[in-house]
């Protein structure tokens, strides 16, 4: 089967059922997605399919034919950062930082949508993605402060 | 002026002759040093002044062993030597080290021994220096007990200092310039025409030097790091996903392994593969010690087969209920299970004879770690040698450990810490090292990646220990009088230093931790632990014993404070004897506007409760909705002497009180059957982001001594959280975690 992944085509011959999250860590080797919990209770494994946020543990490769997946590697790269990551830098977000390419992912998806988001936007949204250290106030900060910066741009 | 630090030249192991270009240097051991770790991989051209820096003509590399398990730790450890070294980051390098016991932890050991953290006298001073050489002997090379910044904080700059003067002179001798027209900044000694002179080019002239020992550290007025607002190392990493972790490695010919062992801690009866040995890619089912491991070519297609199989378990050691764990340590306010009479002052006996006593029962349950990267570690094991890649948090015991069962001297056992993806006390524990290796043994030569699930995580979780408190007090004249205050939990520290071979000696410091040094005079105040015999085995959990022992302290005490008619704020610091702990107080009570009015569903309530010889006050502010418990606002004032960054401070404080109210409200492990019955997070999940309240941080600095701040923000969150909710409702919890008996929002 054929899917493409932050822009490059992969064919991919696997188990119909082996879920997205690990063909991208195991098969493809991209990293950045984390395996937390397997049962879409974490979103450590928060990726892009066809621009909505999902989690990848979820997804059997097998329902992906054609789909266009972006993870964390294809939002931005320490050379050439997103506004959400900058934000994330700005703002020292990370503690442990396993957490956070599912939290990047699931604020740049909100911020894709809604530009402007209150502070119950981002409950609503974020609530799925936990972080054991707690970094939630820099979260919810980082993206106050990205949604001001792309809506300045 | 700063204060001179002169090491004592016999405190040198001077350069051997044996190591070519290099010289090595350790200034780490009781009378003589270890051996510098650094200096049997030398090169020509390359020095290494002290186990903590390595230069060579290529890069400057700083040594940060303690572990990063998300605290920021290597930042932190890089920065103190950069601060007297005068190198930027991103002219450096860092390195984990190797194992080595020049790298023994003093700090940890200190806290072990039973003396308040803020009792200085004699016998608790003498006490400390015995138990620290104890440490260095052992070579201990930990992380853990919030002990990574009062043990690195002098040692570190002294290295950076040892360095950077050493350079000087060999930049003196090079130019003939005297050392004292020398300057430093940016990596380079600067001469007085404005040359500069690399340190990566001094090297190897470096490298035949003595290192300078008459250093002095630099008055903190002058620091151009240390105190400022940081930008941590491994945040652009953490925020673009190139961060690797353990669980992200590749190592070349590696074998994918997931294990399932017996959630009873019992041996596995047997089992029936269920197809498992033939699914896609499974090239393998071994034994391991109580279960097996499926051996595949991907970390998915070992999982899933895993979980295919069926299993006979032999029944648990411990109660096969939950209730039957409660029973015990019910049971357990006896003589015979008295740890230690902690504190005795005045007559608490006499005092409560025959008086109004208020008593009030306190329960905490099992609370599991679950740091979001689960457990894992990739092995390979040789003939007489095995290499170990895996975030630990003691390398020295990971290596004792994987030796053992390699057959192999554990200096033969290559051991590689990784970047961790949080531990809270899990990566103390050695199951997923051992069983890697243990798989990695059947097929020497070939490394093993292991990698549990989330379920196999949770049920093999050494969680929290379990405790239960008795108070009786007695209030006079609007003030608290006398007060008794039992607590009983299995110790933590027996069964976790069981599994690790080293017995503790003396009483166990953590069941009453947080409690018994509480910082009020109280006429007559009793505190006593009782240790409940091992049940379901435990382990160091954030912040260890003062996260159950200061909810029943702080919980009690506003039950007395309560019954006395006093004002909660206004009675504590009445009671309060240490002029440091009373400024948090007064400082959560600024913070909050404490005795301000609020809203009819409204309440605040305050815990201070010392963790790791930090005093934290906090301060809960909720409110009492139709649907539950809003958790508004949390205030907290934390000493640690010096706070090294005040941004990477404020989020582990954060952090620290998320971690705290997020499993007091909604998380515990409990057993069935013999086997924990949350498998995964839907079942204790802690704090998401839509019940996480404001939380405003003030670091305070009148502590004589420097403290770690990454356990020390836990325990004061539950009782605080619990006594808001008394304030706002009238309604006393007093168990955790607290959804048992009112809901959150």
């Amino acid at each position: 089967m054929q899917l493409t992944i932050n822009g490059t085509s992969h064919e991919i011959d696997i188990e119909p059922d082996t879920p997205l999250l690990w063909v991208l860590r195991d098969e493809i080797g991209l990293t950045g997605t984390k395996y937390g919990c397997g049962v879409a209770q974490c979103g450590a494994c928060t990726v892009h399919v066809d621009g909505e946020a999902q989690r990848s543990c979820q997804l059997q490769i097998g329902d992906l034919e054609g789909a266009e997946v972006t993870t964390i590697e294809g939002v931005g790269t320490p050379e050439k950062l997103s506004v959400v990551q900058q934000a994330w830098i700005d703002h020292q977000v990370a503690q442990c930082g396993y957490c956070q390419s599912g939290q990047v992912m699931q604020a740049t998806a909100l911020l894709n949508e809604n530009d402007s988001p209150t502070d119950d936007d981002i409950d609503e949204v974020m609530s799925g993605n936990l972080c054991r250290c707690g970094t939630y106030p820099r979260i919810r900060a980082a993206i106050h402060d990205a949604a001001a910066k792309i809506k300045g741009a | 002026m700063g204060r001179a630090k002169t090491i004592a030249r016999r405190t040198f192991l001077i350069g051997s002759a044996a190591i070519a270009g290099g010289v090595a240097f350790g200034i780490y051991k009781v009378k003589t040093p270890h051996q510098n770790p650094l200096a049997s991989s030398l090169g020509t051209g390359e020095a290494t002044f002290n186990p903590f820096v390595k230069i060579t003509p290529e890069a400057i590399t700083l040594i940060t062993p303690h572990a990063d398990i998300g605290q920021g730790v290597v930042h932190m450890q890089a920065a103190l030597i950069a601060e007297e070294l005068d190198v930027e980051f991103g002219q450096f390098e860092t390195d984990f080290g190797a194992p080595d016991p020049a790298y023994w932890n003093t700090a940890l050991a200190a806290e072990a021994v039973p003396f308040a953290a803020f009792d200085e006298g004699f016998g608790a001073e003498t006490m400390r220096s015995v138990m620290g050489g104890v440490a260095k002997l052992m070579g201990i090379m930990g992380t853990g007990g919030s002990s990574s910044v009062p043990d690195q904080y002098e040692k570190l700059r002294t290295a950076g200092a040892v360095a950077r003067e050493t350079l000087k002179l060999a930049a003196s001798q090079q130019t003939g310039v005297a050392v004292d027209a020398l300057k430093t900044a940016n990596g380079a000694v600067q001469l007085p025409d404005g040359t500069s002179l690399a340190y990566v080019d001094l090297a190897e002239a470096a490298s035949g030097l003595e290192p300078v020992s008459d250093i002095t550290l630099r008055d903190p007025s002058t620091w151009r790091l240390i105190g400022k607002p940081m930008a941590r190392k491994d945040i652009p990493a953490k925020s673009t996903g190139t961060q690797s972790y353990g669980i992200d490695l590749n190592v070349d010919g590696m074998v994918y392994a997931s294990t399932r062992v017996n959630p009873r801690r019992a041996p596995m009866n047997g089992y029936e593969a269920n197809g498992a040995d033939t699914m896609p890619g499974v090239s393998a089912i071994v034994p391991v010690t109580n279960g097996v491991a499926v051996i595949a070519n991907s970390t998915w297609r070992a999982m899933n087969a895993a979980n295919q199989i069926e299993f006979d378990w032999a029944p648990a050691p411990y109660p096969a209920e939950q209730d039957g764990h409660w029973e015990e340590v019910a049971a357990s306010f006896t003589e015979e299970r008295l740890d230690k009479e902690w504190r005795a002052d005045g007559d608490v006996e006499s005092a409560l004879d025959g008086a109004e006593v208020i008593e009030v029962e306190y329960r905490a349950g099992y609370v599991a770690h679950q740091p979001l990267e689960p457990l894992g570690a990739i092995v390979r094991a040789d003939e007489d040698g095995a290499e170990v890649w895996a975030g630990h948090q003691l390398p020295r015991f990971l290596q004792q450990k994987v030796a053992a069962i390699v057959g192999c001297a554990a200096e033969n056992v290559i051991y590689h810490n990784q970047y961790s993806g949080g531990s809270f006390g899990h990566r103390l524990e050695f199951d997923n090292i051992t069983l890697a290796t243990e798989i990695a043994v059947q097929m020497r030569g070939t490394p093993v990646k292991l990698t549990l699930s989330r379920e196999e995580d949770f049920v093999t979780d050494y969680p929290r220990q379990i405790g239960m408190s008795r108070s009786r007090g007695m209030v006079k004249d609007g003030k608290v009088e006398s007060w008794s205050l039992d607590i009983a939990t299995v110790s933590a520290a027996r069964s976790q230093s069981g599994r690790l071979g080293v017995p503790v000696p003396g009483p166990d410091t953590q069941i009453a931790a947080g409690a018994w040094a509480m910082a009020y005079g109280i006429p007559n105040l009793r505190v006593r632990a009782y240790a409940v015999p091992e049940l379901a085995p435990t382990s160091s959990w954030r912040s260890v014993g003062a996260s159950t022992a200061g909810f029943f302290a702080e919980s009690a005490l506003d039950e007395l404070i309560h019954a006395a008619g006093a004002d909660q704020m206004e009675e504590r610091l009445r009671l309060c004897n240490n002029a440091v702990h009373r400024k948090v107080l007064e400082a959560a009570a600024e913070m909050s506007n404490w005795g301000s009015a609020m809203g009819a569903n409204q309440g605040r309530g305050v815990a201070l409760v010392e963790s790791f010889g930090v005093p934290v006050a906090e301060v809960v502010e909720v409110t009492n909705t139709d649907a539950g418990i809003k958790i508004d606002r949390v205030y907290v004032a934390a000493d640690v002497g010096r706070v090294i960054d005040p941004v990477n401070f404020e989020n582990l404080v954060q952090g620290g009180v998320i971690w705290a109210l997020g499993h007091a409200i909604n998380s515990e492990i409990t057993y069935s059957d013999g086997m924990a019955e949350q498998i995964n997070y839907y079942d204790a999940e802690g704090m998401r982001m839509y019940q996480t309240p404001e939380i405003i941080v003030k670091g305070l600095e009148n502590a004589d001594k420097i403290r770690g701040i990454g356990e020390p923000p836990v325990p004061a969150g539950p009782p605080a959280l619990a006594n808001a909710i008394f304030a706002a409702t009238g309604q006393r919890i007093r168990e955790m975690p607290f959804n048992k008996h009112i809901d959150f929002v």
